[in-house]
């Protein structure tokens, strides 16, 4: 599939053309951090256990094979089933034919980021199945047509008037506005779909390679409903969401919910291993695993990106993002938005498609620190950003600008020669105010240049006197 | 004690004063300031902007310029950053410089961290009669964990009333390039922190990181905003 190009500067300054959308955003990441905050700073062993996690993650990334096949190998001897996929299309043929060999064709999905990626819901419409999205957000979204601009909150840059006037027009009720009673609405259309559904469509979390269990995490009960209520069970995973061992996985029940939501725990932790055994009075008849590369052995084969493959989408890297909050999830032309959006989207899609996403960042590393895993996202930025300039992908102005920096700084004397061209250059701009061109246009359309200094530091040095001249 | 000032391109060029405040602080606490005039710039420009090549020639001259200090110091935190923390990185297929590198690292300091953690000073015999506010600058906070030695340094300078920003670990929005490459986005993160530095009836701004301040200082001045951006150093320099 032939993409266009991101052009992040377009759509960020569409994004902030809003300033409604940026209010309402901004509210909810400030609402999050609080969150997050004080349940984050009552585990004294946070860093331990991000540096655990961190390294569990990337001990289980450098034995794929061994625990994917012990995964299925636990998955089988529960009586589950398990498909392996190449890619998003082979993902969609497979969960289709699943879907459509049932007699009913109602197919329930709780959030899944990883169904998102591949569009899954299209292909199963495409196949005949009516797909309902059962995750509040996604719900709404998918009445709305619309796409998450958030992992863990999809329908953040929704107003609840928009969500009010929604719901009236697509389920012919009155236009609500209190949040309650909007969910209830969509809580008994839903219910519905929970009753006729042949088949429950959920993603992943973890997925236990010891026991072969999967475990779900969510709020809202829906995910319980999907692997409980219809026969079937489908689970969807990338191959990256497998971790060791049952004993690890409070490690990453300690770190997903607070950094996720700043809860301390989720109102819903799933387990499942395989499908309702013998005796049983719940669960699903039959129980499969699609386990899906979709790109991702590419990233795993590459020693300096494999890190990205650490993440449990908690979504924190981009409730602290300076630039998420501005831009909102849709600015990335991907599911995957914010800082870790802007690192495994260029993997994914490719640098000519996504090579600005790196450069979107001003630095600021707030991401990096509240990473639950530890994925110095700063850092894969910075790579990938040597990257692009390494294909080619810097302007000639750019490429001009930067080289005559390192030119000039090269060599002392050249500084003490080109600087004092410059301050000259500098002082008639500031003098005149003449316009300037770009790149500088750029920055003058924000803020003033700084005064000209009379002298530089180096001229001025040795002195006896400090302080006196400026 | 004897420190090799790396007073840093911008400071150099732009911002003078502020290495002369530097150097009067560093003086007045009986540190022996020497200048290595080969000096020039990190490449931290260039390497944030993904011209690593470009950026190694500039580290490899850094290391050169200041491998014989006993300590490097530099009014800035994201030059320091740069030289502690990526330089290992840009220069990871230089096996043989990788001790000095990381060496070079262990003993280069932003200037408060220098002079709270390695001086063990706080009061530096400052005066300084203003409203002042203080902004976090990222690298120096998350790069170097440049956390509260700034704000005891200000709490012992004689006359200074310390205003607290809100938000005052969120970036300015100045990034380097990303200042005019994404200007739109970069002028909304600007507008915030002027909009929370206003807020706070702060006749100064300061920060510890001439970079950001320049940002702050051409975002104020566009409005006409009364606040003036003034490094630490030119604080802690002011008797």
């Amino acid at each position: 599939m032939r993409q266009d190009r991101i052009d992040f500067v377009h759509n960020s300054e569409r994004a902030l053309a809003d300033p409604t959308l940026h209010s309402s955003v901004r509210r909810a990441m400030v609402r999050f951090r609080e969150l997050q905050r004080p349940v984050i700073g009552e585990i004294e062993e946070w860093q331990a256990l991000r540096e655990y996690a961190h390294r569990v993650k990337l001990h289980t990334l450098s034995h794929l094979d061994q625990y994917l096949e012990q995964l299925e190998r636990q998955i089988v001897a529960a009586g589950g089933q398990v498909h392996w996929v190449r890619d998003g299309a082979q993902a969609g043929r497979v969960i289709a034919d699943l879907a459509r060999s049932r007699d009913d064709r109602t197919v329930v999905k709780s959030k899944s980021m990883t169904s998102e990626e591949i569009e899954l819901n299209q292909v199963l419409e495409a196949a005949g199945c009516e797909v309902v999205e059962t995750d509040l957000g996604e719900y709404l979204l998918q009445l709305a047509g619309d796409r998450p601009a958030h992992i863990i909150a999809p329908a953040v840059h929704k107003s609840k008037d928009a969500i009010a006037k929604l719901l009236a027009e697509k389920l012919g009720v009155p236009v609500y506005d209190d949040a309650e009673r909007l969910t209830r609405v969509a809580r008994d259309a839903l219910r519905r779909k929970f009753l006729a559904a042949g088949v429950g469509i959920t993603g992943v979390n973890f997925a236990v390679a010891e026991t072969g269990t999967i475990v779900v995490v969510e709020n809202e009960g829906n995910a319980r409903l999907t692997t409980s209520l219809p026969r079937v069970h489908i689970a969807l995973m990338g191959i990256e969401k497998v971790i060791p061992r049952l004993a690890d996985l409070g490690v990453f029940l300690t770190l997903l919910p607070r950094a996720a939501t700043g809860q301390r725990m989720s109102s819903y932790v799933s387990l499942l291993t395989g499908p309702r055994r013998a005796g049983e009075r719940d669960g699903p008849e039959e129980f499969h695993l699609v386990i899906m590369d979709n790109g991702r052995t590419a990233i795993q084969a590459d020693p300096v990106m494999r890190e990205s493959l650490a993440c449990i989408r908690c979504g924190a890297c981009l409730d602290v993002c300076p630039v998420f909050e501005r831009t909102v999830g849709h600015a990335y032309g991907s599911v995957y938005s914010g800082p870790i959006g802007a690192v495994i989207t260029p993997l994914y899609q490719g640098l000519d498609v996504a090579g600005e996403l790196p450069f979107a960042s001003s630095l600021c590393g707030a991401c990096g620190e509240i990473c639950p895993v530890k994925i110095d996202l700063p850092r894969l930025l910075l790579e990938l950003r040597a990257r692009v300039v390494q294909a080619g992908g810097a302007s000639w102005a750019e490429r001009l600008f930067v080289r005559g920096w390192v030119a000039t700084m090269a060599r002392s004397g050249r500084l003490r020669l080109v600087a004092p061209i410059v301050r000259l250059l500098h002082r008639a701009v500031a003098r005149t105010g003449i316009p300037l061109p770009y790149p500088f246009s750029r920055w003058t359309q924000f803020r003033e240049l700084p005064p000209p200094a009379r002298s530089s530091f180096r001229e001025r040095w040795p002195f006896a006197a400090v302080g006196r001249r400026r | 004690m004897r420190v090799a000032l790396f007073v840093t391109c911008l400071v150099d060029q732009l911002f003078p004063a502020v290495g002369e405040a530097t150097v009067s602080v560093l003086r007045r606490l009986g540190v022996d300031v020497q200048f290595p005039e080969g000096q020039t710039c990190c490449g931290q420009v260039a390497f944030n902007d993904g011209f690593w090549p470009e950026a190694a020639r500039l580290a490899q001259k850094f290391i050169k310029d200041f491998d014989d200090s006993d300590a490097v110091v530099a009014p800035s935190g994201s030059c320091v950053a740069m030289v502690r923390e990526f330089y290992p990185v840009l220069l990871r297929d230089e096996s043989a410089l990788a001790d000095r590198v990381r060496a070079l690292g262990r003993r280069t300091y932003e200037l408060s961290e220098f002079l709270v953690d390695v001086l063990h000073r706080e009061d530096v015999g400052a005066h300084f009669p203003h409203r002042v506010t203080y902004h976090a600058s990222c690298h120096g906070l998350r790069g170097l964990h440049v956390t509260t030695q700034p704000l005891r340094l200000l709490a012992a300078v004689r006359g200074l009333e310390l205003r607290p920003l809100p938000g005052v670990e969120e970036c300015c929005g100045f990034g380097g390039m990303f200042s005019v490459k994404f200007a739109a986005l970069s002028g909304s993160m600007l507008d915030a922190k002027i909009g929370a530095i206003e807020s706070t009836g702060a006749e100064v701004v300061t920060a510890t990181d001439s970079s950001c301040l320049m940002h702050i200082a051409g975002g104020l001045s566009r409005r006409n905003s009364p606040v003036r951006a003034m490094h630490l150093a030119e604080i802690l320099a002011a008797q």
